[in-house]
């Protein structure tokens, strides 16, 4: 007994090295591309392209943010994404939160029905082209801030999960207002709504995430450079880096090189700032829709 | 007195009109605030699916879909004897089995540790660490991928100077791709996963671990015999949904880290990313959409197969 308690003890230490040390690891791992990106923003141009890129710089330098907001490439990027950002969420939420109520009435007949006409989008697609031919022949929304957003206006999986936490509301509460005369709309707003507002903070964000980080609806229907979202000025810096980076200040000088590999981490660097400065915040609200959706999705 | 009530009852219940009609104008305000939802679906969902005529048409941009010439299995002929559709078919199945393997295997491991710490506020700073790379989006990615794997000036070869070894060129090797791709989706994914069972450990009843701990069961023996054995159904739904997405490559990720690099496309290039240079430098419409159509198929087949067995492990996991 008392040998095999000593053993125990020997081996619940080695238990907590391994589980310290990997865990010390993993996070290491995960910080280590966010280091890169803020050694990188803030390294001397001419440093990098003599000694690459280096998580610990020789040169300091903060040429790289002096070039992106010297012209108005950015701030019109930011603007952009800040505005699909708002526009979509709001949207969605809107359209996303009447669909979900209304489906998880149980007085409505077809929700069951209309619940599997939602479902089956996700078994079933037709695929890339149709979709790209509706949109862009038919819809003829390329090149308009409407292409960012109205595609994905509603996830399928954010609905249901909305209409499940709906559907705890006590169906007494909705019945009394309904004999006090309230309306049906009225009832959504002035009790429905409210009573689901941390699952509504909770898919808001994760609207917002997807609306903030998506690049997929620009890459394939924004031409025009004035309405590029930032996440497609990332990927245009790294596909033609010399041009897109002159064209970020056109006022420069001629002869003198701009930054360019250190521009490419410092525009990361201001798209993730906003994700990060929030991210203690919001954190928990993610971790909660995670823990009660994701199982399902 | 009791009979004459139940056939009041009985006869009030005239038989309502039970037609559709009838019951969206019961309802009129709740269908309404359905409707912009049943729309959104009727366009960007079931018109496409329609569109997958395209599939067997030599579709004209000026004659549009349906003005379009039918030309048969032309498109899928050509798909599938150009060799290509074994190789982005595979490659999809297999870079997915990887990830699913690997996220999987380091996720729970990482759950398992993190839970039998005692240190709260170690736990909850390492645990918003590692979760954090979800925020990130697959653009910066490719923008991190360059930074470290560029061969002129990526960190790694750099590093691999200032020690005299010869730098790699990584732009040539596809080989080493697939390890690099699963090391981001690790560093993507795990935290989220990690989320998630570790939620799902929280919950498990405390007594089991008090009464092993009194027999004498070390940690490593619990976690061996109480946690994984009840962590497998998780384990399995969260797979099971992952192998039902096996054939759709997520374009984001495989077009931000690899791009345009032809000579990686052997072992990196997937159905998503050959369907979007098919519409989009080839513009070849019939074909993408083809191949497009091919995908769907399969997906839906994994789909419904792995939804059918989830729903045997956990009943409200399955999408239906």
């Amino acid at each position: 007994m008392v040998h095999s308690k000593i053993k125990n003890n020997k081996s619940n230490f080695m238990y907590n090295i391994v589980a310290y040390l990997s865990i010390i690891l993993f996070s290491l791992f995960c910080l280590l591309p966010f280091w890169l990106m803020v050694a990188g923003a803030f390294t001397d141009e001419t440093s990098i392209i003599q000694n690459g890129y280096q998580l610990f710089p020789k040169k300091f330098s903060i040429d790289a943010f002096g070039t992106i907001f010297a012209g108005n490439r950015v701030l019109g990027a930011y603007k952009i994404t800040i505005a699909v950002t708002i526009l979509g969420t709001c949207s969605a939420m809107l359209i996303t939160s009447m669909m979900a109520y209304g489906l998880s009435l149980r007085t409505i007949k077809y929700r069951n029905q209309i619940s599997f006409y939602v479902v089956f989008t996700m078994l079933f697609s037709g695929g890339l082209v149709p979709w790209y031919i509706l949109i862009t022949q038919y819809l003829k929304i390329q090149d308009t801030i409407w292409v960012l957003f109205v595609p994905y206006l509603i996830n399928p999986w954010y609905m249901l999960l909305l209409k499940k936490f709906f559907s705890t509301i006590p169906e007494s509460l909705i019945e009394s207002a309904k004999i006090d005369g309230a309306k049906d709309f009225y009832i959504f707003i002035k009790i429905a709504l409210p009573l689901s507002l941390p699952a509504l903070a909770t898919i808001g964000l994760f609207y917002s995430l997807f609306f903030w980080n998506d690049w997929w609806l620009g890459l394939l229907f924004i031409n025009d450079r004035h309405l590029q979202p930032l996440q497609l000025l990332l990927r245009a810096l790294v596909s033609n880096l010399s041009s897109e980076v002159q064209a970020l200040n056109p006022n420069a000088k001629q002869g003198i090189i701009p930054p360019a590999y250190s521009v490419r981490m410092a525009t990361s660097l201001v798209t993730i700032g906003p994700i990060v400065l929030f991210y203690p915040f919001v954190q928990k609200y993610f971790v909660k829709g995670l823990t009660v959706g994701a199982v399902k999705g | 007195m009791a009979k004459g009530l139940y056939e009041l009852k009985q006869s009030k219940k005239i038989k309502p009109n039970n037609g559709l009609l009838y019951e969206i104008k019961k309802n009129k305000s709740i269908y309404t605030m359905i409707l912009p939802g049943i729309l959104f679906f009727l366009i960007f969902a079931y018109i496409p699916m329609v569109g997958v005529i395209t599939a067997f048409k030599d579709y004209d941009i000026k004659k549009g879909i349906f003005g379009s010439n039918w030309n048969g299995f032309d498109n899928f002929k050509f798909f599938f004897s150009s060799g290509d559709a074994l190789k982005i078919t595979f490659n999809t199945f297999y870079l997915n089995l990887l990830f699913l393997i690997a996220s999987t295997v380091i996720s729970v491991a990482l759950a398992i540790f993190l839970n039998g710490l005692t240190a709260n506020g170690f736990k909850r700073i390492s645990q918003s660490v590692m979760f954090l790379p979800y925020f990130v989006s697959w653009a910066i990615v490719g923008i991190i991928t360059q930074g470290f794997f560029a061969s002129d000036n990526g960190a790694i070869n750099s590093f691999l100077r200032t020690l005299n070894v010869d730098p790699v060129s990584w732009n040539s090797s596809p080989g080493l791709w697939p390890s690099i791709l699963v090391i981001f989706y690790i560093w993507k994914w795990c935290g989220y996963n990690l989320v998630i069972y570790l939620a799902t450990i929280t919950g498990f009843d405390m007594e089991c671990y008090e009464a092993a701990s009194i027999d004498g069961a070390s940690k490593f023996q619990q976690i061996r015999y109480i946690t994984i054995p009840l962590l497998m159904p998780t384990i399995l739904v969260l797979a099971l949904l992952q192998i039902g997405k096996i054939f759709y490559g997520d374009f984001g990720m495989f077009y931000s880290i690899i791009g345009d690099n032809g000579m990686l496309y052997a072992t990196t290039d997937v159905i998503d990313t050959y369907v979007y240079r098919a519409l989009r430098q080839m513009s070849d419409f019939g074909m993408a959409s083809a191949i497009g159509l091919y995908q769907s198929v399969m997906c839906f087949v994994m789909v419904f197969g792995s939804n059918l067995l989830v729903r045997k492990y956990q009943s409200d996991g399955a999408l239906f």
